[in-house]
């Protein structure tokens, strides 16, 4: 196949995906929302749960995007630097979000800034986003794909501390985004914690963190014993779908990590909403895939 | 029994609702989010929509154009209606609008709005788009289409939309502040505990 058609054949695949898993949520938040709901007593959190399984319900049997706020896209790229397709991925990864935008179909959601002009075509200036990560020696591309809105994970908070403050300082703050942000941001959510040196690398690392399948845990086992901590005091916060009260608050906690300057502990939060649309899928270099976030998914 | 409000909605349709309560909506519903309540309480452009009586949603839709001047409602769902707090009262004010619907939950000069001009703040489930896109029978209108598909003003007939859960009432309630006054209690409690366990710095 000539590079042309490969080009095409992956821009094609990943708008179909990027239109699949906004209707489908992953495996793992299906799971989890299911467990969670289970635990539900009261009229309210009962209602809202049996209205959010209605709407998944409808999503796939319309075939129409499951949130109407279809977020502004963002690509978690772990790429190998042998992949043969590196020199176009910028360029696909942009033509995959206009094809599924009619494809899905998905909203408008790119406004060129100053001007304050909607594209109408949901790219624009530096959207999508893309974080990328080189991955040495190897020819795949390992991708995740985010779809969550404006009322949820794009507005985040971050701050960095003082090293007086300690992880006491970053419990306060994460927990204070719980109940005021939180709230509204659609809960269950999954919390992404960064925790570094500087604030942009504490805000990537807890966007990243929302990239990781529910319920894995940080391989350093004081930070997963602080996820475990974290998901505790949250959940007995009690803030329940919707913030209307109930049994839970979070579907999860992740922390990513880094390093620090002794003078500074960067941390962020990131607060991904229940319908968390996100999708993996592994390239190999001849541009067979496997999607991982959701066993059943043809496209 | 279904509690089914009915645009024109007044304010003794209003009297007996109290936060908490679950209803549906029936009659006619316009989306409206921040420019459009920007346009109307700061730069004064009235709503080219008239909403005396009427219900707003803060939302922006996914449509689908089906002929000239026909849309299709493919997936409509709230956004945060905090972020329409600082225009609400005011907005209520000038338009006589009786329902507001929206996610999550809004603040003291709503409620003060809801409580002089009798009206009320409802939330829908959030992240239900499809369910509520079947509720809208048909889009009769569309206006302020120069703000793109999120913000325009787009005129829904609807037939029992919902369910809506009651945040703000007519007596002064608000629903999400009572919640948050026990999450933040709860939440001062489980700092304390959990900063016992992560005290790394030594």
């Amino acid at each position: 196949m000539d590079r042309n058609a490969q080009v095409a054949q992956m821009t094609e695949i990943l708008s179909k995906f990027i239109a699949y898993f906004g209707k489908i949520l992953p495996d793992d938040v299906e799971a989890k929302l299911k467990e969670l709901s289970e635990k539900e007593t009261t009229p309210h959190a009962r209602l809202v749960y049996e209205t959010m399984f209605r709407n998944q319900a409808l999503a796939r049997e319309l075939n129409r995007p499951c949130c109407q706020d279809t977020g502004v896209i963002q690509y978690f790229a772990r790429v190998g630097t042998r992949f043969p397709l590196l020199d176009d991925l910028e360029e696909i990864f942009k033509n995959a979000v206009l094809d599924a935008t009619k494809r899905a179909p998905l909203r408008h959601n790119a406004v060129e800034t100053f001007d304050e002009k909607n594209t109408g075509c949901n790219v624009g200036y530096r959207v999508p986003c893309i974080d990328w990560q080189i991955v040495p020696n190897s020819d795949q591309l390992d991708l995740d794909i985010y779809m969550a809105g404006g009322g949820c994970t794009l507005p985040g908070k971050a701050m960095v501390l003082m090293p007086g403050a300690g992880y006491e300082g970053v419990t306060q703050f994460v927990l204070d985004v719980m109940t005021s942000y939180g709230l509204n941001a659609c809960p269950p959510l999954l919390v992404g914690v960064g925790v570094a040196t500087s604030v942009e690398q504490a805000a990537i690392l807890s966007k990243r963190a929302l990239m990781r399948p529910i319920g894995s845990r940080n391989p350093n086992p004081k930070a997963a014993m602080m996820e475990e901590a974290l998901e505790k005091g949250i959940n007995a916060i009690g803030l329940g779908p919707q913030g209307l009260s109930g049994e839970n608050s979070v579907m999860g906690v992740h922390i990513e990590n880094a390093a620090r300057h002794p003078s500074t502990i960067g941390v962020a939060v990131n607060t991904g909403c229940w319908s968390h649309r996100r999708g993996n899928i592994v390239f190999e270099p001849d541009l067979t895939y496997t999607i991982r976030s959701h066993k059943e998914a043809v496209l | 029994m279904k509690k089914i409000l009915h645009t024109p909605v007044t304010a003794a349709d209003l009297e007996g609702i109290k936060v908490g309560d679950v209803i549906y909506l029936s009659g006619h519903i316009v989306t409206c989010r921040d420019v459009a309540h920007r346009r109307l309480i700061e730069y004064g452009r009235e709503l080219p929509i008239d909403i005396d009586g009427g219900a707003i949603f803060h939302a922006g839709p996914i449509v689908r154009k089906v002929d000239e001047d026909q849309y299709e409602m493919v997936a409509i769902g709230p956004t945060t209606s905090m972020r329409m707090e600082k225009f609400e009262k005011e907005f209520i004010r000038q338009t006589g609008v009786k329902v507001i619907v929206g996610k999550g939950g809004m603040g003291q000069g709503t409620v003060e709005g809801c409580q002089q001009y009798k009206a009320i703040h409802c939330v829908f489930p959030a992240g239900c788009a499809v369910l509520a896109a079947t509720q809208v029978e048909e889009i009769e209108g569309q206006e302020w289409m120069d703000l793109g598909m999120p913000e325009t003003l787009w005129l829904c007939r609807v037939e029992e939309f919902g369910p809506l859960v009651v945040s703000i009432d007519t007596h002064g309630n608000n629903l999400f502040e009572a919640n948050k006054v026990e999450f933040n209690r709860r939440k001062d409690e489980q700092i304390e505990k959990i900063s016992k366990e992560v005290r790394f710095i030594k």
